[in-house]
């Protein structure tokens, strides 16, 4: 079930009535059946899948946990009569015990996720066939998003910084609940477990922001990226190089900028309306200046999985540790960074082998990577520059700055593009041999499956995107700041902001580009 | 506990500014929704036949239901002019039999004909896939379910006829929102629009479209053996569906083939449906077979070479029906009805109007 479908938008009438109108106390289970009736409407043969994901995320963490209880409990017991040695064997022993069911749970849930990523779905995604012909399953729904949200959990409870949830059918509603299960974001189990769980009493204003989030969702998902789809699909055409490359990857910015930002204000905006606050996936990425700091703003819960569990874990392992050493004393400064390489490297191809068992995935992810480090490396070189020249910190500059990190990021996004790497370089070349302008005027634009109207809408609707975004700079969001205009004003700005989703989304028959892009992960 | 009076106020505000908020934005919405939904006022007038059948129901003898081999070749006005027979057409372009036999559910709600004439062109389409491109057939769905009020039957209608496409997007909801379908109309708003926006001129005589140009037939139409000739399992489903219909009203059902020329009537189709009137007991005419009896000539009888006949042709096939339904199938004369004299008085008058401006609108484009 879409976001964007009427069904879903039936189904979330019906779960706000129920979930305000019931007792307080079944709130969460009603959100639990609501989950699961989600799930169930993309297909029956899922089930297997999120079940076992549940199941094992479950008994692990409570025996992870019980053992955790057990070890302090003995160590308490015990603390006069034990040595250091003794407790530190007997540490040991405990997390040797933990390991064992906490490796065959990453791995068995991990390995199911590879299966799926392999072998359920054609890896060049030029169609639904599955790579095994007689698994035509294709991809359980938001596998990559409950898999990594329910992992993280498990990790958690294995580092003792959370405890395990004794209610296996509150495991069930964190590993499944709707709104985020599509396309994140990747919630911690710290971040949800209280307000999943606790008594939510309809506030105005909450239901309001919430349903404006959403609104706002539907006005950048159907309006723009779904508009300009089109015009990608066709740039896509062998025949497309050089200035229409670089067209290709601006259209492309804007369409998964207002796909995946428009999808999660719609999974925030659900979350928000049922008084369930998730974290924030974007902070205005595409102001960003460099490419870290676009990383950091862009699918955030991503990124910081990654960090979390991959990043630090690999950086500051003992075998990486003891490398940083060795290799200190052969490279010196450099050499002791080697680990942060490392840890990068695999940080992203990790990141690049999430998104698909793709070769351009994980060219994207190295291109990434090696500009982050690139830029991290050359840091004092940067310092030294702005320290020396004035301009380079004025307004202009940083303008400059998030113009350049456009644009770059475009390239490295347009990845995503094309299935054939080496189509990719060379359009990506064409910019330096064959940089055509004259598409922009010879009449190619309106070649694109775009007419006139059909690009002042999107021009408009990208400068309300813009807009809505700079006014938010003071990160607060642009609906608090409404609150301040009066009511009248207020509801017809929400109201023409509906009519413009009803007259001008790319929905219902003869439109193609429905799913978001993130679905497909 | 009893609440304050200063916030019983405030909840009573509360409520007041969402209902009128409510109230007024479903109003500019269902506004809207009247501009962008297609009028069918000039063009095409197809879109606009099926919701023309509410006014004049209610005391018809005879239901013509089908497609536009019965819409544009019987003249309900020739019937009641020569024999005083009540009759109208509910037909619709590319009309489907489960779009029919709906129609058919949703008649018997209205009234109690004597007669339900039946068009068996419709047998030869068994799935709404077989009737060219989805987005196409989309489109004559929507003519024939739009115009239909809301009821059971329309329902049933809607999700027999449904392409997978719609299934897959919005389903009925966009028949219940018909926005959500035309909302992309916003660029193509004209002043028929703004004209049509609350209410409609009449674009049939009692369901029947007027045609007056004049296209001989030329060559013969060929006919293209097919691999198998067997109609449908669903077409015969819902044509055993009519027959029970009819039966349970105590309606006599009959069929009929329209003298259309194209699409081709096989011999075998003919063939089929003389078996299946002889088993149900139903009377079956294939007016392809009386074309010399009814007088039609292909040179001035037709507007589109013997696909449909104009009015010329409509007027003579009707007369010629008539007599059928008023000999063999003793229909009463309405003629001295003095209240349906009345009613019929201006339909005739109507029609004659329109005729004439027709003719005229014909002659001056010919010259």
């Amino acid at each position: 079930m879409s976001f964007t479908s009427i069904g879903f938008l039936v189904f979330f009438g019906i779960l706000v009535i129920l979930y305000y109108a019931l007792p307080k106390k079944i709130q969460w289970i009603v959100l639990l059946a609501a989950s699961y009736a989600f799930y169930l409407f993309g297909g029956l043969k899922y089930l297997a899948f999120i079940l076992f994901t549940t199941v094992t995320t479950y008994l692990v963490a409570v025996y992870m946990d019980n053992n955790h209880k057990k070890q302090s409990a003995y160590l308490k017991e015990h603390k006069a009569d034990m040595t250091k040695e003794e407790k530190k064997a007997y540490k040991h022993s405990m997390k040797v015990r933990d390991r064992i069911w906490f490796l065959a749970t990453i791995i068995a849930n991990f390995g199911i996720l590879f299966f799926c990523k392999a072998c359920l779905v054609d890896p060049l995604r030029s169609s639904s066939a599955p790579v095994i012909s007689f698994l035509s399953v294709g991809l359980p729904l938001g596998i990559s998003f409950y898999m990594f949200q329910s992992m993280g959990y498990v990790i958690d409870v294995y580092r003792g910084k959370a405890e395990a949830e004794r209610n296996p059918f509150k495991v069930a509603l964190f590993v499944s609940f709707f709104p985020q299960l599509v396309q994140g974001p990747i919630s911690k189990w710290e971040q949800l477990k209280d307000q999943l769980f606790t008594p939510h009493y309809f506030d105005r204003k909450t239901v309001a922001f919430g349903l404006q989030r959403i609104l706002w969702g539907f006005f950048k998902k159907l309006v723009i990226a779904d508009r300009i789809a089109v015009a990608i699909g066709t740039l896509k055409g062998t025949e497309y190089t050089g200035m229409s490359f670089f067209l290709l990857t601006a259209f492309y910015a804007v369409q998964i900028y207002g796909d995946f930002t428009g999808g999660i204000d719609i999974a925030i905006g659900v979350g928000e309306t049922l008084g369930i606050k998730m974290p924030e996936n974007f902070i205005r990425p595409f102001f960003s200046k460099n490419i870290a700091e676009y990383w950091r703003r862009w699918h955030i819960s991503l990124n910081e999985w990654m960090k979390s569990y991959i990043f630090y874990p690999i950086t500051v392992s003992g075998p990486m540790l003891k490398l940083a050493l060795k290799s200190r004393a052969k490279f010196g400064k450099f050499g002791m960074r080697l680990p942060v390489y490392i840890g990068s490297l695999l940080t992203w191809l990790g990141t690049g082998v999430w998104h698909g068992f793709n070769l351009h995935f994980i060219v994207w992810g190295l291109l990434n990577c090696v500009i982050i480090v690139i830029s991290e490396e050359l840091a004092p070189c940067y310092e030294k520059f702005h320290a020396k020249y004035a301009w380079s910190n004025t307004r202009a500059y940083n303008v400059f700055q998030i113009i350049r990190m456009f644009v770059l990021m475009n390239l490295i996004r347009a990845t995503d593009l094309f299935n054939d790497v080496g189509d990719y370089f060379r359009r990506l070349f064409s910019l330096v041999w064959n940089f055509n302008w004259h598409v922009l005027w010879d009449g190619t634009l309106m070649e694109l499956g775009l007419s006139a109207a059909d690009y002042i809408i999107l021009i408009a609707g990208i400068v309300i995107m813009f807009l809505v975004s700079f006014f938010s700079r003071d990160e607060v969001s642009v609906r608090v700041k409404l609150q301040r205009i009066p009511r009248p004003v207020r509801y017809t700005l929400f109201f023409l902001l509906l009519v413009a989703v009803i007259l001008f989304g790319s929905y219902g028959i003869g439109y193609d580009a429905s799913s978001f892009i993130y679905n497909q992960f | 506990m009893r609440i304050k009076p200063k916030r019983k106020t405030e909840k009573r505000k509360l409520i007041t500014v969402i209902a009128v908020t409510v109230i007024v934005c479903a109003g500019i919405l269902l506004l809207l929704q009247g501009l962008l939904m297609p009028k069918f006022m000039t063009d095409i007038k197809e879109g606009a036949m099926i919701q023309e059948y509410y006014p004049n129901a209610g005391n018809n003898d005879v239901i013509f239901i089908s497609d536009c081999e019965v819409y544009e070749n019987f003249s309900p006005i020739t019937l009641w002019e020569d024999y005083g027979i009540t009759s109208i057409i509910r037909g619709s372009s590319q009309q489907l039999i489960w779009q029919s036999y709906y129609l058919m559910e949703e008649t018997f709600k209205y009234e109690a004909p004597k007669v339900i004439v039946f068009n068996v062109l419709e047998m030869k389409y068994n799935q709404p896939s077989d009737t060219g491109s989805s987005s196409q057939r989309e489109a004559y769905n929507r003519m024939t379910l739009d115009g239909m009020k809301w009821s059971l039957p329309k329902i049933n209608s809607i999700y027999a006829s449904m392409t997978e496409e719609e299934k897959e997007k919005d389903g009925i909801w966009s028949y219940v929102f018909p926005i959500l379908r035309y909302h992309d109309r916003w660029s193509e708003i004209s002043a028929e629009d703004f004209k049509y926006l609350f209410s409609r001129d009449t674009v049939t005589d009692n369901g029947y479209l007027m045609q007056v140009g004049v296209n001989p037939v030329g060559d013969d139409y060929p006919v293209i053996p097919l691999a198998d000739y067997k109609f449908g399992e669903n077409a015969y489903y819902y044509l055993d569906k009519m027959v029970e219909l009819c039966a349970d009203h105590g309606t006599e059902l009959v069929l009929i083939k329209a003298p259309s020329l194209s699409p081709i009537w096989y011999d075998q189709w003919d063939q089929q449906m003389e078996d299946y009137a002889a088993e149900h007991g139903l009377r079956y005419i294939n007016f392809l077979d009386k074309i010399d009896e009814i007088g039609i000539d292909w040179n001035t009888d037709t507007y589109d070479q013997g696909l449909h006949l104009n009015v010329y042709g409509a007027e003579k096939l009707s007369a010629y029906f008539g007599k059928i339904l008023s000999d063999d199938l003793r229909l009463e004369d309405h003629r001295n009805d003095p209240e349906l004299s009345a009613l019929w008085k201006e339909k005739c008058e109507t029609y004659a109007n329109r005729k004439e401006t027709l003719e005229k609108e014909n002659m001056s484009s010919v010259k």
